[in-house]
């Protein structure tokens, strides 16, 4: 496909894990749609142009991995799953119904597709590192992924995953921020400030790349590029806007786990095309 | 760490077992590796480190992560044996354990070293008397306290070709190797050392022998204890347990907190299937200074103090 085509076909998926995932939300009444948002073009670049995967076949060895560190966002991350072929995409009208495969958070005993199971903040690097580390063990060609969070930054595994990470030079190991700057009661910055982020991460020895989260060309070249020889991590820093995409919702903290009435989701679905 | 303690002639440190037999295992199956937090030493795990130095992964003094690589190592095809002092691996990563390990439910055997009090003088910042109640209802997660070294040997070898997630709680204080008529180590299969029937004596791990030593000084004043091997925590032998009630009285031994660890997986089904008098051994809490074997004196958990909880028991069977 020429990247232009590509790039279109990403932007087209990144519209319907929004129009999806909020669709999830109003019938569930609950779910994150301020968080589906700033990753949905995270999450549609990764599946549709940087990961290599088969989803009839989720444990092959040679796969990539993506880790959702920020677990509580199965919203996009469910319908990404879905639209990427693990499991079919009417399966989503379950999310959060009793016995669902579609929990709150994700788990990988009930659907194929996720590696690890997440929720709880923090635990997605740190579990990213210890693939990636049997990657370099095996001298495997498989990258890992993972996506965080801004807020969860605040939990210290992630910096004990830094450093770990940094020390055995993992560059098969790529985690993206998810730069939202909000977290669930207010800005990051005015709970446990993050910035400067990007010295945070050189300081700890990684490669730092920052992008805007929502740009899926630059968010492609980024991610594509091969990472043998750099000898380090890669932290993609990439800045989004929470709620991104409907006005109402753009860059506002009660959108984190707002759930909307028919008027708001009638509304946003408008604005969703 | 503590001050070395010899081992007494006829007795065995069980990281011993555990080391001699992953270094072999690791020899037949490449994809056993080992994870340590600074913790190569205090596992034993520096012939490992000599043989398959690629094969070790040492992430320094961070249990989260330490407990998180453990998983991620499971998910690309390893068999992770996670390596570090039981207190802070449980203690310090329990979320990990939860979370990464248990309900993810993969492929890492999580080794619990120096369990129970065996750091004496430390205190209770490292002591693990808490892990039992912390691990035991965690699904998936196969809990095994071993006696001796023959079964801390086996349950490593169960742990490395089982399926699942494993901890195996392993003791630095020296225990004797238990005489077995037929020794055959399944999980979730309590073992029957020795035949009573005025009571029953359910231990696990160091305080094993000590139960042996309390039911032979029992069998003197003609009182016939059998003495049941409790190693599997998770999955329970709930048969086992029903058995040994049929004595009509129960007392459970541990080096562990007297709060949610063997007696209380043991009073859970008396008082459901059916309850006897029953008393449970182990520390009251948080315990003072003291060495590990003082320790054990000072809280009754000896022949002496086991074979008077025995009578006591019994009384009350009477009344």
């Amino acid at each position: 496909m020429q990247t232009n085509d590509l790039v279109s076909a990403i932007r087209a998926k990144a519209l319907w894990i929004r129009r999806r995932s909020f669709q999830m939300v109003y019938e569930a009444q609950q779910g994150h749609p301020g968080g589906d948002f700033s990753a949905a073009d995270i999450l549609a670049t990764l599946y549709f142009g940087v990961l290599r995967f088969d989803p009839t076949r989720p444990n092959d060895p040679a796969r990539d991995r993506f880790v959702m560190s920020k677990g509580h966002c199965t919203g996009a991350f469910y319908s990404v799953l879905a639209a990427a072929g693990y499991f079919p995409e009417a399966e989503l009208s379950t999310y959060m119904l009793p016995l669902s495969r579609l929990n709150g958070h994700p788990n990988r005993n009930y659907l194929p597709g996720v590696e690890t199971n997440t929720g709880p903040l923090g635990h997605g690097l740190p579990v990213a590192t210890g693939i990636a580390i049997a990657g370099q063990i095996d001298g495997a060609d498989f990258r890992t992924f993972v996506l965080t969070g801004d807020g969860e930054l605040q939990e210290g595994s992630n910096w004990e995953a830094a450093l770990t990470a940094a020390h055995r030079k993992l560059e098969n190991l790529t985690l993206i921020i998810d730069r939202n700057r909000l977290q669930q009661g207010a800005r990051t910055e005015e709970t446990a400030s993050l910035d400067p982020l990007d010295d945070k991460w050189r300081a700890f020895g990684w490669h730092v790349e920052i992008v805007d989260g929502h740009d899926h060309a630059r968010l492609l070249d980024i991610l594509s590029v091969s990472p043998k020889g750099r000898g380090k991590p890669l932290c993609v820093i990439a800045n989004t806007f929470k709620g991104k995409g409907v006005s109402f919702m753009h860059d506002n903290v009660a959108w984190h786990h707002g759930v909307p009435n028919k008027e708001q989701y009638e509304q946003a679905m408008a604005e969703l095309v | 760490m503590s001050a070395a303690v010899p081992t007494p002639s006829g007795y065995f440190d069980c990281r011993d077992s555990f080391a001699n037999v992953i270094e072999t295992l690791a020899e037949a199956d490449p994809r056993i590796v080992t994870v340590v937090s600074d913790s190569v030493g205090s596992s034993k795990l520096t012939g490992f480190r000599k043989k398959f130095p690629e094969r070790m992964v040492n992430v320094g003094i961070a249990e989260q992560v330490l407990v998180a690589v453990g998983a991620g190592l499971a998910n690309g095809g390893k068999v992770p044996f996670v390596s570090a002092a039981s207190c802070f691996l449980t203690g310090r990563a329990l979320e990990q354990v939860k979370a990464d390990v248990a309900y993810s439910n993969v492929n890492v055997k999580l080794i619990g070293q120096s369990s129970g009090v065996a750091y004496g003088e430390l205190g209770p910042t490292h002591h693990s008397i808490e892990d039992m109640a912390w691990l035991r209802p965690l699904s998936n997660l196969t809990v095994i306290v071993p006696s001796d070294p023959w079964e801390t040997a086996e349950a490593v070898r169960f742990a490395a070709r089982h399926e699942g997630p494993v901890f195996i709680r392993v003791s630095r204080m020296p225990v004797p190797a238990l005489e077995r008529k037929n020794p055959v180590f399944t999980v979730g299969k309590a073992e029957v050392l020795r035949e009573g029937g005025d009571i029953a004596i359910i231990a696990n791990g160091v305080m094993v022998h000590r139960a042996l030593a309390a039911a032979a000084a029992l069998a003197g004043e003609g009182i016939e204890a059998r003495v049941v091997n409790m190693s599997s925590i998770n999955p329970l032998d709930e048969e086992a347990i029903l058995a040994a009630a049929k004595t009509g009285a129960v007392v459970t031994a541990e080096e562990h907190s007297v709060r949610g660890g063997l007696g209380g997986a043991v009073a859970e089904v008396l008082a459901t299937h059916r309850p006897v008098p029953m008393s449970i051994l182990g520390f009251p809490g948080f315990v003072p200074t003291g060495s590990a074997e003082w320790l054990l004196e000072h809280f009754g958990l000896t022949p002496a103090g086991i074979a008077e909880a025995a009578r006591r028991t019994l009384a009350r069977k009477a009344q």
